[in-house]
């Protein structure tokens, strides 16, 4: 049998707990993402070059801190997250004093979503028209009032869509984390329906993992349409 | 007073130099609306956006009452822009703030106190005529409301300067002549001094006291705009003149002009209808307009036609002379056109 609904019942408390931890995994790591990626994102575009390159009339034209940070983002995000899951077991013990389990898993989670976020706002800042940050420029705005009240806001909407992939991608990357023990609906899917067979489990998981993933997008797309002024 | 001394701009884009000014110096005295006309690619944009050291020159001075903007940096240089208002073609406002916020901002920037903010947001929005769209976002506006919030943001912090970069160029006619009058009577209300670029000499004729022709990052030709209106040196100003006061005449009709053909300019007061039929009564020369217009720039008529003079050569001669002594600028054409 394809679909064995008496086993799906039976297997339902274990499917709410996996739900439960990718929910724990993914809001950690998101949470981490934004806290620090965001504020990386901005680093990234106004060190940038462009505009803020000459330093008397734009920001923080910085190349240094610019190549050295955008290196740091690329290297982490060139790892492939599996050899990151493994490579950040000591940081893991360090941080949470174990290796196992959901917030153990959030650490490399984390780890790996922080320059994923962060290139996607300072793509977003990217988008901004140049003429908007130049024109508050020419009105004596300060740089922090720039950074408050033009490109925080002009970018609101690209950061919400980032905002989405970084959950959409958190939630992929979480299945991963079966692999030590990190638990989840993707654990699930690994565990029961691809090493046992159990082609209910394997659907049911799939299944939730999709309507997981619509939702987020859908509710994201919203969102940032709501928010957006344009 | 604002004096562009020797100001180059040199652009480096992939180890090649490309000049964009080019040793540009001009004196723009307060309360003056100065025209800065060209084509794209003529270096005006440059020379303007070097005036708010939006570009730093790469040499030369830029003197606001004595002080000279180039050596100022960071939170002086700041200052100074506060005093500088900017509008620009496509008016770059913040899309995600509404209309009083936007306003808002530029008074932020001067450290000014909530509640004088929000009444001074309210006496802008009067001046540019948009009371009723304080809470409302950029994009519910058209162009030439943005343009009048774009000049509301300018003036908030009472400049001495207005910068107007093609400011009117990506609106309709009818829009740009309301935008036009704002911008006057905001020279002749406030004696804000304005400088505008353009390409389109309409704008010139309308509003400027004073203009500069840009060709190749340098200014060729610089005066008042009823001079040059009446007797533009350069091929490049004739060429701009042109395209407001056009005399082209069909080719059939100058096929049949058998005598000379002149071209006769008053200016001011000169009454030319009354001397050029004092001319041809006094004089053996039969007259036929071909062309003709009065131009009113800043509200002084400029008139110039096109004639055909016919007779003997030694009549035609004295009539131009006397025209002459009568203060009119008299030139003969002939197969030029």
């Amino acid at each position: 049998m394809l679909f064995d609904p008496s086993h799906f019942t039976e297997m339902l408390p274990d499917i709410w707990k996996a739900f439960g931890q990718t929910l724990l995994m993914v809001g950690i790591s998101l949470a981490v993402a934004l806290v620090i990626g965001l504020p990386l994102g901005l680093l990234l575009f106004i060190t940038g070059k462009g505009l803020f390159s000459t330093s008397r009339s734009g920001l923080l034209g910085n190349r240094f801190v610019n190549v050295v940070v955008g290196f740091i983002v690329n290297l982490i995000r060139s790892i492939p997250y599996i050899i990151l899951l493994v490579a950040l077991f000591p940081v893991t013990k360090w941080l949470i004093g174990d290796t196992i389990g959901p917030i153990a898993a959030s650490v490399s989670l984390s780890v790996a979503s922080i320059p994923f976020f962060a290139r996607l706002v300072e793509t977003s800042l990217r988008e901004i028209d140049k003429g908007v940050i130049e024109a508050s420029i020419a009105v004596g705005a300060t740089r922090w009032m720039i950074i408050k009240d033009v490109l925080l806001p002009e970018a609101k909407s690209g950061v919400i869509q980032g905002i989405t992939m970084t959950i959409i991608s958190l939630v992929a990357y979480s299945a991963m984390a079966g692999i030590i023990g990190g638990g989840g609906i993707g654990d699930l899917a690994i565990r029961f329906g691809y090493y046992r067979y159990d082609n209910t489990i394997m659907i049911a998981t799939v299944v939730i993992l999709i309507i997981i993933v619509q939702a987020i997008q859908l509710a994201g797309d919203a969102i940032a349409k709501a928010v957006d002024k344009r | 007073m604002l004096e562009i001394q020797n100001v180059s701009k040199i652009y480096k884009v992939k180890k090649k130099s490309v000049t964009g000014v080019d040793h540009v110096s001009l004196t723009i005295d307060n309360g003056e609306i100065f025209g800065i006309v060209g084509y794209s690619g003529a270096g005006k944009s440059s020379l303007l956006r070097c005036i708010n050291l939006l570009e730093q020159p790469t040499d030369g001075q830029i003197l606001i009452d004595g002080q000279d903007l180039t050596k100022l940096k960071g939170e002086q240089l700041r200052q100074a822009r506060l005093k500088i208002g900017m509008i620009f073609q496509h008016f770059y406002l913040i899309s995600q703030k509404t209309v009083g916020e936007n306003i808002e901002f530029a008074l932020k920037a001067a450290n000014i106190s909530k509640e004088k903010r929000n009444e001074r947001v309210k006496e802008l929005l009067h001046m540019v005529g948009l009371s009723d769209k304080k809470d409302v976002f950029p994009a519910q506006l058209s162009g030439g409301q943005k343009q009048r919030v774009g000049i509301a943001r300018a003036l908030a912090n009472n400049p001495s300067i207005l910068l107007c970069d093609e400011a009117t160029s990506a609106l309709d006619p009818t829009t740009t002549t309301s935008i036009l009058r704002l911008l006057k009577k905001i020279n002749r209300e406030l004696g804000i001094t304005i400088i505008l670029i353009t390409h389109e000499m309409d704008v010139v004729k309308e509003i400027c006291d004073r203009m500069a022709i840009m060709q190749n990052g340098k200014v060729i030709e610089e005066g008042a705009v009823y001079d040059i209106f009446a007797n533009p040196e350069k091929p490049l100003t004739q060429e701009f003149i042109n395209s407001v006061v056009s005399f082209d005449i069909p080719p059939t009709i100058l096929q049949n002009v058998k005598g000379r053909i002149v071209k006769i300019l008053f200016k001011g007061d000169v009454a030319g209808e009354g001397v050029i039929s004092d001319m041809l009564q006094q004089f053996e020369v039969r007259g036929n307009f071909l062309h003709g217009t009065i131009e009113y720039i800043q509200e002084r008529p400029l008139g110039i036609f096109l004639m055909e003079l016919n007779g003997q050569v030694a009549d035609i001669n004295r009539s131009i002379s006397y025209m002459e002594s009568r203060g009119v600028t008299v030139e003969v054409l002939d197969n030029v056109i």
